[in-house]
């Protein structure tokens, strides 16, 4: 009996993340949810500019590679032209929150029918850990040398907190995958954005808060504990917004 | 004979679009192009089409490389500020070998310029849209009937070669009104099995990407599509030749500064002066066949623009600058009027160009 395989949705080619790194974590909750839904087949995926960057080639679905930031914009383009299908988009913090929020933004607006995974680690991995607009106060990254000054260079966004100000997303949820617990909420998130989209409801998106061992210089298993000391007081998991289970209260 | 109608040069780009089997136009408000992005508005609902105004003409190109992804037809228009703004998702297109068809109804510049005619984007159009190797089908109309001509053509082209077609038109061609027929035998797309539509888990999945990590493998890339240029420059250059037979002074010109130029022309015929047109029609590839003729009989060529002198440096290296060529121009959204070409007629036939 098998008792722990590979999602059929996860291709086998071996990923080029960091050891600790919790992108491998989050790829296999997607891979999971597509082979659960059955929607391999009509799935096709967006991915970003950043550390996730060769995310089509770690899924087997179809995948598109998107300009930094513009993954919402391509997911309009190809949901409006294939509204049968299933699109989703896998998009690091610089992406998401800064370069692309016009993008995020607007396709949240417009409640977009697709499904955005969106990997918060407080830092831009790819380029070697330079500060994203999710580093926390006082942190220290390559371009924050001295810690995050808020006076100098502002405040983190909280993606969650301000797309749930419009009326257009469907649903906003934090999920963390830094221990089991976590891991089994941010399976279920991942899962009813998706199902969300299979019925149509629109905009859904994931943030899932992860880790970077290597740009915040700490083990795994320290960058896991960071998580819970720093990332989640200031990003508190959650549901930030669910449209249609709010309207069943009523 | 075809029935024609009365309509702007902007809507006239529209409905050869949805003739042509686009169903998807994504666009961001820009004078003065605007009428196409209205048309599309008003018609794309009822046909079961896709209008849908973009945040940014950043978004807008990229929701036109996500519908293309698809192997459906798809369209932005804008005018040349909201062109600059487009030009990342235009190398994205190139790297990721997608069809698009892209307006550009080109108005006064640099910066917000203003709002009146100009061919002051032919570099950026033929030469340099953004980063990277890569190259656009550049077409320029010169009528109304053009526009929509051109705009089919431009769809064709661009599946054929899995490329972007640009109409680069400017500000008078989008206003100006004048019959149009709109009748055209519409062949079927090719089919475009590199698109992602889903797998259906009846085959490996396709990625549509631009991104190479070794440069062995990146160099292959542009040199495969280079080899579809030198293709495309041998086979798809189009030009208009008027009263070139006998010609001594060549007039080069595109767009509205070649209907200018004609008129100027005629008048120099008048006064017993052989002046002659050359219309690129086609501007990247640049037609080189009929300055061969050029280089053997001309006493002079000028190049009359909307713009400081672009197409210009085309136009020398066409006549490997063996004959002397001239800069007859208005910029900002100016026109040259037929007296001021006229007059750089006159002036090259009686020895004045050097």
């Amino acid at each position: 009996m098998v008792v722990f395989d590979k999602p059929h949705a996860l291709s086998d080619l071996p990923m080029h993340y960091c050891p600790g790194c919790t992108h491998g974590i989050v790829h296999r909750l997607v891979a999971e949810v597509i082979d659960e839904l059955e929607i391999e087949g009509k799935t096709i995926g967006i991915a970003p500019v950043g550390c996730s960057v060769m995310a089509y080639d770690y899924f087997n679905c179809d995948m598109i590679e998107a300009a930094h930031g513009r993954a919402p914009a391509v997911a309009t383009g190809v949901k409006r032209a294939l509204p049968e299908n299933i699109v989703f988009t896998y998009q690091g913090d610089g992406d998401l929150a800064s370069i692309g929020m016009a993008e995020t933004v607007h396709s949240a607006a417009r409640n977009e029918n697709i499904t955005v995974i969106f990997i918060n680690n407080a830092i831009y991995g790819m380029t070697g850990g330079q500060m994203a607009p999710t580093t926390l106060p006082g942190q220290v990254t390559q371009t924050s040398p001295y810690g995050r000054d808020v006076n100098h260079c502002g405040y983190p966004i909280k993606v969650c907190e301000m797309l749930s100000t419009l009326d257009g997303p469907e649903y906003l949820e934090r999920v963390a995958v830094n221990n089991v617990k976590n891991v089994k909420n941010a399976k279920k998130a991942i899962k009813k954005a998706f199902q969300n989209q299979v019925e149509g409801k629109g905009f859904s998106l994931v943030e899932v808060i992860s880790s970077c061992p290597t740009n915040w210089g700490l083990t795994p298993q320290k960058a896991l504990e960071w998580v819970d000391e720093k990332m989640i007081p200031y990003y508190p998991l959650g549901v930030y917004k669910d449209r249609s289970a709010k309207e069943a209260e009523k | 004979m075809a029935s024609k109608v009365l309509m702007k040069g902007n809507e006239a780009i529209a409905e050869a679009a949805i003739v042509a089997g686009c169903r998807h136009y994504f666009g961001y408000p820009i004078t003065p192009q605007t009428e196409v992005a209205a048309y599309m508005a008003k018609k794309m609902p009822k046909i079961g089409g896709c209008f849908l105004q973009a945040e940014s003409e950043i978004a807008a190109i990229n929701m036109v490389y996500g519908v293309s992804s698809t192997g459906h037809r798809v369209m932005t228009s804008s005018s040349s500020p909201g062109i600059s703004l487009k030009g990342e998702g235009l190398s994205y297109l190139a790297g990721a070998d997608l069809p698009a068809l892209v307006v550009n109804v080109q108005r006064g510049g640099p910066g917000l310029g203003g709002i009146q005619p100009s061919q002051s984007d032919y570099f950026q159009a033929t030469k340099g849209a953004a980063h990277g190797d890569f190259h656009m089908l550049v077409l320029a109309p010169a009528s109304v009937q053009e526009m929509a001509d051109l705009t089919v053509k431009g769809f064709d082209l661009a599946d054929k070669y899995r490329m972007t077609a640009m109409i680069l038109a400017d500000g008078t061609m989008g206003q100006m009104m004048e019959p149009v027929s709109l009748e055209y035998d519409i062949a079927p797309p090719p089919e475009k099995p590199w698109a992602t539509t889903g797998t259906n888990m009846q085959r490996e999945h396709n990625i549509v990407n631009s991104l190479y990590l070794a440069p062995e493998a990146l160099e292959r890339e542009n040199f495969k599509r280079y080899e579809r240029y030198k293709y495309i420059e041998e086979n798809e250059a189009m030009y208009e030749e008027y009263m070139t037979d006998d010609a001594e002074i060549f007039v080069v010109a595109f767009g509205i500064a070649a209907r200018v130029a004609k008129n100027a022309i005629n008048d120099a015929r008048n006064r017993g002066i052989k002046a002659g047109l050359i219309r690129p029609i086609t501007l990247w590839p640049f037609p080189k066949a009929p300055f061969v003729k050029a280089e053997s009989q001309a006493k002079a060529v000028i190049s009359v623009e909307l713009s400081m002198g672009q197409m210009i440096e085309d136009v020398k290296l066409a006549l490997d600058c063996k004959v002397p060529v001239t800069l007859c121009n208005r910029s900002g959204g100016m026109i040259p009027s037929p007296e001021q070409v006229l007059k750089a007629i006159v002036d090259a036939d009686n020895g004045g160009a050097k």
